[in-house]
């Protein structure tokens, strides 16, 4: 018994040992420049990207292999700040950066069973809702990451625009060459 | 050192002057000598909940509930809202959406009313005597009824009545500049309820507690100053009638008080900071009614105009009346007007629908035709710098406008964008016709959508985390949980063959002792 109890013992001390100097020894830098996209990005862990949360993209754009556009919650600030940071080589030169229009979840109160599931997965808590209760999105907390979509059962959520409203509406921007050539051509 | 204009010869008060500013046509010929009328009753009434700056009112009316004239329909929700009252009698028949009185047409909040056409009044508010009044009452009376700046800013004017528990104030400053082409409702009010608006103002004095009160009329209105003149004094108090110099834009209330004070307020402080409240003078009306009479804010006076209109006409109408009504009552158009305007031709704001109701804070309804509407054709810029010499905020609107359009808004805000008042001087001014100001609303609005952008961005960060940290706490919960169930496992396996090795010896002593017993 003491003797099965101590060679367990010195066995596991010295493989731990072993493994303890392998991992000093080789021992990888995580560059920080991970770090720093990982700052940038919004942290949520929705998955948008494609990539294992917000870290696994940060890692694969350290690497090169995608671009600074890929976060779509976080929309042209995150890219035009992961630009910045992220030089040509990450792909910063992956085409001019799009205007994204913000979108959220919408759920069509008809369909929606109640089932608690994209509840579960929502990253930022902006589903709210009880068992057997229709759920609702909660607009200014959405990110449109689309998780809650892919998880509904019954296809009630869609991704929708969101709605303008007074407080969010401004002008148009206006275009005065357009005006000058459509009066030229009118005359 | 200052030198004194020309000016201040012939009006000993006028000793300052305002930056910029322009001298557009003013077409106030064409309501100036209309009697307010009052407008009929109309076939419904509409009331967006959101009439004012600040949070949106709350309904307290269901659908198929009966109203009386005066009573609350929609409650202030905190401190900067304002209330809402029915213009009449009558049942409410939705409680829902409607096209906003905006220039982007998006539904809001609308309470619907159905007039019965009895006007019956319910109960009004109760009436305060301003003379033996506490101010705080006073303000107290002007938020019941739902007064906010009916100059067009729609400020709630209580929040502003209050501000002397926070602010230093010495003077009150009524704002009768009526700056704006074509409108003439202020006019108006100022030549035919003189008496009136006096009261309004000396009720507001009284509950600023200011030492001096000015009334601000433009030099284009001889009539409205001779009838201020005349009743000039209110409870104790005598306002000097100061007579400002017709140029556009006077009717802005920091340039108003540099006109009448030489202070010039900071870029983005208050001119409560100088001491100074401004108020309109339709504003001081609305007070006078709510004060003496408990009458909520329910109607208004509003300029019908523009050469669209057949016959221009200055109108009291109830709050909510739709547009499209009050421009039937007066005769129609004449042709398709170019564009529909709410308020003034310089600042107000083009409207798709006809059918959106007037709100607290519309003081015109303009139907230009193309005649008026200037020119759409536009040249380059070639840097002449007549938007420099019309901005009455001392920008460069040239240069904003080249950097907005090179994509560098933040730099257009580092050159004072934030600034800028939109009143259009410089889109007036420019003889290449290029739409600067509307450039600028347009950089406005874009960067304060990128800073809530942004700022949404850090509250879901926010809310990721304490999803996070609770999923960790629960998972840690959940283990404690195991490891307890364990332990208790264990626990009790351990008594039970404690319990079992305590049961065993018995009966091996048992035995032993019989064995004993037996020999």
């Amino acid at each position: 018994m003491i003797a099965a109890a101590a060679s367990m013992s010195a066995l596991g001390l010295g493989l731990g040992y072993l493994l303890g100097a392998a991992a000093r020894k080789f021992h990888v830098e995580t560059p920080p420049i991970v770090e720093e996209i990982a700052k940038i990005l919004p942290g949520t862990n929705c998955g948008a990207c494609g990539f294992p949360g917000c870290n696994g993209l940060a890692e694969a754009m350290a690497e090169g292999n995608a671009p600074v556009t890929a976060c779509t919650p976080g929309g042209r600030d995150v890219a035009l700040a992961l630009a910045e940071i992220v030089t040509v080589e990450a792909g910063a030169d992956a085409g001019p950066i799009a205007e994204i229009e913000p979108m959220v979840a919408f759920v069509f109160e008809d369909h929606c069973t109640g089932c608690q599931k994209c509840f579960k997965r929502c990253p930022t808590d902006a589903i709210v809702g009880g068992a057997k209760q229709i759920h609702t999105v909660v607009m200014d907390a959405c990110i449109g990451c689309d998780a809650c979509i892919e998880v509904c059962p019954t296809e009630a959520i869609v991704s929708r625009v969101k709605p303008k409203t007074l407080k969010t509406w401004y002008w148009d921007k206006p275009q005065p060459g357009l005006v000058a050539a459509s009066a030229e051509t009118a005359a | 050192m200052r030198l004194p204009s020309i000016a201040t010869l012939f009006h000993p008060l006028q000793s300052f002057s305002i930056r910029g500013g322009i001298h557009p046509e003013t077409h106030k010929h064409l309501t100036s000598e209309c009697e307010i009328e009052t407008m009929p009753m109309p076939a419904l009434i509409r009331l967006p909940l959101q009439q004012h700056i600040g949070a949106e009112a709350e309904p307290i009316v269901k659908r198929d509930d009966l109203v009386l004239k005066g009573q609350l329909i929609a409650k202030a929700r905190g401190p900067l809202s304002a209330n809402i009252h029915a213009p009449t009698s009558g049942r409410v028949i939705a409680v829902g959406h409607f096209v906003a009185p905006h220039a982007s047409g998006l539904p809001v909040p609308t309470i619907t009313i159905r007039p019965d056409g009895e006007d019956k009044w319910g109960p009004h508010l109760p009436r305060l005597r301003p003379e033996n009044a506490a101010p705080e009452e006073i303000a107290a009376q002007v938020a019941a009824a739902g007064i906010v700046g009916m100059g067009g800013a729609t400020f709630p004017s209580a929040v502003k009545l209050n501000l002397r528990a926070k602010y230093d104030l010495t003077t009150l400053i009524i704002n009768g500049a009526e700056c704006e082409p074509y409108l003439t409702c202020d006019d108006r009010l100022m030549r035919e309820r003189a008496e009136e608006i006096a009261d309004g103002i000396g009720i507001m004095a009284r509950a600023l507690g200011v030492k001096q009160v000015f009334v601000a009329i433009e030099s284009n209105k001889p009539q409205a100053i001779e009838a201020m003149t005349r009743y000039n004094r209110a409870l104790g108090y005598t306002f000097k009638i100061h007579v400002v110099p017709t140029q556009y834009p006077m009717g802005s209330e920091k340039h108003l008080v540099k006109m009448i004070t030489g202070q010039e307020t900071p870029a983005r402080a208050l001119t409560a900071d100088l001491g100074v409240v401004v108020h309109n003078i339709a504003t001081a009306h609305a007070v006078h009614l709510a004060v003496r009479y408990g009458e909520p804010l329910i109607a208004r006076t509003v300029t019908v105009s523009g050469h669209g209109i057949r016959r221009p006409a200055n109108l009291r109408v109830l709050i909510g009346t739709p547009v499209s009504e009050i421009i039937a009552h007066c005769g129609g158009f004449t042709e398709e007007p170019d564009r529909l305007l709410l308020g003034g031709p310089m600042m107000g704001m083009p409207i798709q629908n006809p059918r959106v109701p007037v709100v607290k804070g519309t003081n015109g309804i303009l139907a230009l035709t193309a005649a008026e509407t200037p020119e759409a054709k536009t040249m380059p810029c070639i840097r002449c710098g007549r938007c420099v010499q019309g901005c009455p905020v001392g920008l460069t609107p040239f240069e904003l406008n080249a950097r907005i359009h090179a994509g560098d808004l933040e730099g257009a805000a580092k050159v004072g964008l934030m600034d800028c008042l939109a009143c259009g001087c410089c889109s007036y001014n420019c003889p290449a016709n290029l739409p600067l100001v509307q450039s600028f609303q347009f950089a406005k609005g874009k960067l304060s959508e990128r800073q809530s952008r942004k700022h949404q961005q850090e509250e879901t960060k926010r809310l990721a985390a304490a999803r996070k940290a609770r999923e960790e706490a629960i998972a840690e919960a959940k283990k404690q949980m195991m490891l307890k169930r364990k332990a208790e496992m264990a626990a009790k396996k351990k008594a039970e063959e404690a319990a079992a090795a305590a049961a065993m010896p018995p009966p091996a002593t048992a035995t032993a002792i019989q064995g004993e017993a037996t020999p």
